[in-house]
């Protein structure tokens, strides 16, 4: 121990340079930590998420509060003539319903006769509410007022409105990050419901303005797919379900190497207005390798 | 310790603000950043030692929820904090006209920063666009932000320091 015995008040507070350099080597240590494993993460932030999510949860309830008293004002007249067109629609709904059902019916029954199992089952989902969203420009993650408690956990799939949203890429023990496949480092296998092609859906900064992502190597050999073609979540991805709807093909064309095609892919789910998403809690089966 | 809590309090509060109000306002979706905001008025206001660790827990909070890894935007906010914390000299609370500048040049460097590790090294090359559509936005948008806040700032500020010149010289008696 020093001799000297400091008194309170008289510590000399450490320099702003040394500090700058020990914060630095621990910025970099935790980096690394973080990059190789998963070990730093949860407790900082099961810690951060006690501090932080009750003000985000109570700051988004209340705007969205605010906002949707503001839009129930001006939408009431509207809303009485949708609510007309929609009630036609409803029965003419009913009607078409009664006939899919019929068909499923007749489906189940192929089905059973060729011993074929269902290709999807129902998914367990669980209800969450977005919070928050990244503070910066440059990626579209949110936060969602779910996690590990809610039996939440990485990478399970994210969907809202019958469209892919994203999948969670990190928890906490009351939030979860989801990243969404309009965000620009987000790669999705998917394949086209027509034909079966595989092709990759990237998102695209660029292309977040328009409310588009970018697909790329699609192998169309009989040159069949068009735009409008529904795309979805491929068997081979191994984060994603198979299945899910990403979207529609808005544009497309042939890449200068004459074999794949590239293009335009708009989204099923609705981006920009998103508040309340379905996080599917079954996760994709994955083979160990060793 | 008023001031420490304070300024604990600040950063949380405009790290929720950011991901959660101005998401709303944000125009053709640039949300304008109020983290770099407060980093460098911490950092010239009360010098490099508030400026970095202003930034270091800014940006960790930023790490936390939306990074890929911790430490990097805090590394980055750190830095930043610093080298503005090194005009605490020549900073005087009547002229608006330094603020400014170091906050323009803390948020272009911030952006270009963010691009060239982000998005350059992932191969997304077209930087004027990304210039022109995410970083000089941003930064038009924040120095509007600064100048609202600015006033506000500095009535808390000077405040905060009346109270501890008040207590100081409680004690000295």
């Amino acid at each position: 121990m020093s001799p000297v015995i400091k008194r309170r008040g008289e510590r000399e507070p450490i320099s702003g340079k040394y500090l700058l350099f020990g914060l630095t080597v621990v910025c970099v240590v935790l980096m690394m930590v973080t990059f190789a494993t998963d070990l730093l993460n949860r407790p900082l932030s099961a810690a951060v998420g006690y501090v932080v999510v009750p003000f985000q949860e109570g700051i988004g309830r209340m705007g969205e509060f605010i906002a949707n008293r503001s839009e129930e004002l001006v939408q009431i007249r509207s809303l009485l003539e949708e609510n007309k067109r929609l009630k036609e629609e409803n029965a003419e709904l009913t009607e078409k319903n009664t006939l899919l059902q019929q068909g499923q019916y007749e489906l189940h029954n192929l089905r059973e006769l060729l011993a074929l199992s269902e290709q999807y089952e129902e998914y367990a989902k669980v209800g969450a509410r977005i919070i928050g969203r990244d503070s910066g420009n440059w990626y579209s993650k949110f936060i969602i007022d779910k996690g590990e408690n809610d039996g939440l956990a990485v990478d399970m799939n994210v969907i809202a409105g019958g469209g892919l949203v994203g999948r969670v890429t990190s928890v906490g023990p009351n939030w979860a990050r989801v990243t969404s496949i309009i965000c620009d480092n987000s790669n999705v296998s998917g394949k086209t419901l027509s034909t079966g092609d595989n092709l990759i859906v990237t998102g695209d900064l660029k292309l977040m303005a328009d409310n588009t992502i970018s697909f790329s190597r699609l192998i169309d050999s009989n040159q069949k797919v068009a735009e409008g073609d529904k795309v979805v979540t491929s068997n081979i991805s191994d984060k994603y379900l198979p299945n899910i709807l990403i979207g529609y093909i808005s544009s497309i064309e042939k890449d200068t190497n004459n074999l794949t095609k590239s293009g335009k892919i708009t989204p099923a789910v609705d981006f920009e207005h998103l508040q309340e998403v379905l996080v599917i809690t079954d996760r994709k089966q994955m083979v160990e390798v060793e | 310790m008023l001031k420490k809590i304070l300024a604990v309090l600040c950063i949380i509060i405009c790290f929720v603000l950011q991901s959660s109000v101005f998401c709303k306002i944000s125009f053709a979706g640039i949300v304008p950043n109020l983290m770099i905001v407060l980093t460098s008025v911490f950092g010239f206001m009360n010098g490099e030692r508030e400026g970095l660790l202003t930034g270091f827990f800014c940006g960790l909070l930023s790490d936390l929820f939306f990074g890929e890894f911790l430490g990097f935007y805090a590394l980055l906010m750190m830095y930043i904090g610093f080298i503005n914390g090194k005009f605490a000299r020549t900073f005087y609370p009547e002229d608006i006209k330094l603020p400014i500048a170091l906050i323009v040049t803390s948020d272009l460097s911030y952006g270009i920063l963010c691009y060239l590790l982000l998005f350059m090294l992932r191969g997304r090359f077209e930087f004027v666009y990304y210039m022109s559509h995410v970083i000089l936005p941003e930064v038009l948008y924040t120095v509007f932000v600064t100048v609202v806040l600015y006033p506000l700032i500095l009535l808390v500020d000077r405040k905060l320091s009346a109270e501890h010149r008040r207590s100081a010289h409680r004690i000295v008696r």
